[in-house]
């Protein structure tokens, strides 16, 4: 297998480890605002996408992405499949080439594409998007143009990630499910905002275990949110 | 609630089963999929014509395939779109080199599903296109979708689709009087009673016996108005008004209508609303070009119906006047 390979398959099961430790907070986040099945739907296909991975036989990273995506896209169901899975089996073939710095920002790019498009949503629509679109802004400027190393990059992306999650909370839905609660959904965080966040932390963490780092400091500082449960706001650490 | 089933989970892949064991010389399941096809599929030179979506609305979807209907369907779990790789092995399955038109009802999942699943058979070298049918004109929006939902007259979108398909027509003419239907199009249902899930065992929503809920979907949901229950005539006029309040049609336009039965709905019932649809119809200077009456959409057990309203044209005309031959529709 290739060195890049393997980490690919071990950021997959740390984060189909990360989802299923979690599956309780995303369903309560979206029983709130939705029914209730994120959690439970997340968790089913990332079990799946990290034993698909793990029988691959010597895969680069491209491959085991394509092969979580098909695998995301058959089991979560509903509109997470297309969305989460869908996505990223258009963006791996940007990882046809190899991973290096380069292709990892085309890779993040596209896939930001896909679930902008599929979606119909941007930021700001309480979705997703509002975490995934500063992620993947920052990453492309921290290595074009700040020219940070990839992990360095990455862990700003997920520090952007973490404010995109707690944007969600003030803000009203206006894609998704949550949207056919109009006002009513000011006030919740989203949660497939907060599952894609979860994602980006355990990629920054198997990254930085591969490359014997410790992981760089996450600083996000969350927005003050008047009259909310500070449990509630930000991503939790756990 | 008793129910004529064995698992809940097993109840699609059983009743895909059964379905294929009542028709084996017309239908065929392809291997670990919920994807029904022609049999004899796919058909040289003619365009594949494909939908699906949640189960539960038999004979929706898969009773529609045959000649000058369908080329195949995607079954979904209980009022669950399909999975993308369902779409995708669903597209390949019926494309013969002629393309493929997908129909796709207004559902968030069902849009997001099919969707991927055209683009990935695009990338490998499919020719696909879509139509999205959004017929309902009860609500904008639903808990379901963004925008109306699509209901009962995606039924005359397979038939025209398919109608112009068998004569050989190209993909884009296909797609071009597929999409005059969905323009031209509407519905509005009623329910007396709550369906029943057979993952849930109960009714989805409470209705009292002397409520009924007007403005409802396939799933269950929950409609525009609960009112107290009224005689047929008046259900009928609430229905047939909303429609043609939508379509806004010119006097002396033709149409072709649906009464619908959503599961549980004694033909008897349906026909006593057609007699009054007729007469309202006739009330507004419309002319019935041509009345279906009969469960074409249902949502599993609910006992309701709804009336869809189609202005035609000479060329609508004749492609639902052309040969159909499928299990739940044929016309000759």
């Amino acid at each position: 297998m290739t060195e890049d390979g393997a980490a690919a398959v071990a950021a997959v099961a740390a984060v189909a480890e990360r989802i299923e430790a979690e599956r309780d907070h995303l369903t309560e986040l979206d029983s709130a605002i939705g029914d209730a099945d994120h959690g439970g739907n997340m968790a089913r296909g990332w079990a799946a996408a990290a034993e698909a991975a793990r029988d691959l036989d010597d895969p680069d990273t491209g491959t085991v992405a394509k092969t979580v995506g098909k695998t995301l896209m058959s089991e979560v169901g509903g509109a997470s499949g297309p969305l989460f899975g869908g996505s990223l089996v258009f963006a791996a073939a940007e990882l046809d080439g190899g991973v290096d710095a380069e292709t990892a920002v085309a890779f993040a790019e596209t896939y930001l594409e896909k679930v902008e498009d599929r979606g119909d949503a941007r930021v700001g629509d309480q979705t997703m998007v509002d975490a995934l679109t500063p992620a993947v802004h920052t990453f492309k400027k921290s290595i074009e143009t700040d020219d940070l190393p990839p992990i360095e990059a990455l862990a700003k992306a997920v520090d952007a990630a973490e404010r995109g999650v707690a944007f969600t909370v003030p803000i009203r839905a206006r894609k998704g499910r949550a949207s056919y609660l109009g006002w009513r959904s000011v006030g919740h965080q989203d949660p497939g905002a907060t599952s894609t966040l979860f994602i980006l932390e355990e990629l920054l963490a198997v990254a930085a275990d591969r490359l014997g780092v410790d992981a760089p400091e996450t600083d996000a500082t969350s927005p003050t949110i008047p009259d909310e449960d500070p449990d509630e706001g930000a991503s939790e650490d756990d | 609630m008793k129910k004529l089933i064995n698992d809940p989970d097993d109840v699609v892949d059983e009743m895909l089963d059964g379905m294929t064991a009542t028709y084996p010389d017309r239908l065929r399941r392809l291997p670990d999929t919920q994807v029904v096809v022609r049999d004899d599929g796919p058909v040289d030179d003619k365009v594949g014509i494909v939908t699906g979506g949640g189960s539960g609305h038999e004979p929706t979807h898969a009773g529609y395939i045959g000649d000058g209907m369908l080329d195949g369907a995607a079954a979904g779990d209980v009022f669950s779109s399909p999975t993308a790789d369902e779409f995708e092995a669903l597209i390949g399955a019926c494309d013969a080199g002629d393309g493929v038109l997908a129909v796709i009802k207004n559902y968030e999942g069902d849009v997001m599903n099919f969707e991927t699943a055209i683009e990935l058979a695009e990338m490998e070298g499919a020719e696909v296109e879509s139509v999205v049918v959004d017929d309902d004109v009860a609500v904008e929006d639903s808990l379901y979708t963004s925008g109306r939902r699509g209901v009962c007259g995606t039924i005359l979108v397979h038939k025209v689709a398919g109608a112009k398909a068998a004569q050989g027509a190209d993909l884009g003419e296909v797609k071009r009087v597929a999409e005059k239907v969905v323009d031209n199009v509407g519905t509005m249902g009623t329910a007396l009673t709550s369906c029943v899930t057979p993952e849930k065992g109960e009714p989805t929503f409470d209705l009292s016996d002397d409520e009924i809920e007007l403005g409802i979907g396939i799933h269950g949901e929950p409609g525009t108005e609960r009112t107290e229950t009224m005689p047929a005539d008046e259900i009928t006029e609430h229905l047939t008004e909303a429609v043609l309040d939508d379509l806004d049609l010119d006097e002396g336009q033709e149409v072709l209508t649906i009464v619908n039965g959503m599961g549980a709905t004694p033909q008897m019932e349906l026909f006593v609303v057609n007699r009054r649809l007729q007469e309202l119809l006739g009330e507004h200077g419309l002319e019935t070009y041509d009345a279906w009456v009969g469960d074409y959409m249902t949502s599993l057990d609910m006992a309701g119906a709804s009336i869809t309203v189609c202005a035609v044209d000479d060329e609508l005309k004749e492609l639902f006047d052309a040969p159909a031959d499928t299990p739940a529709l044929t016309t000759k």
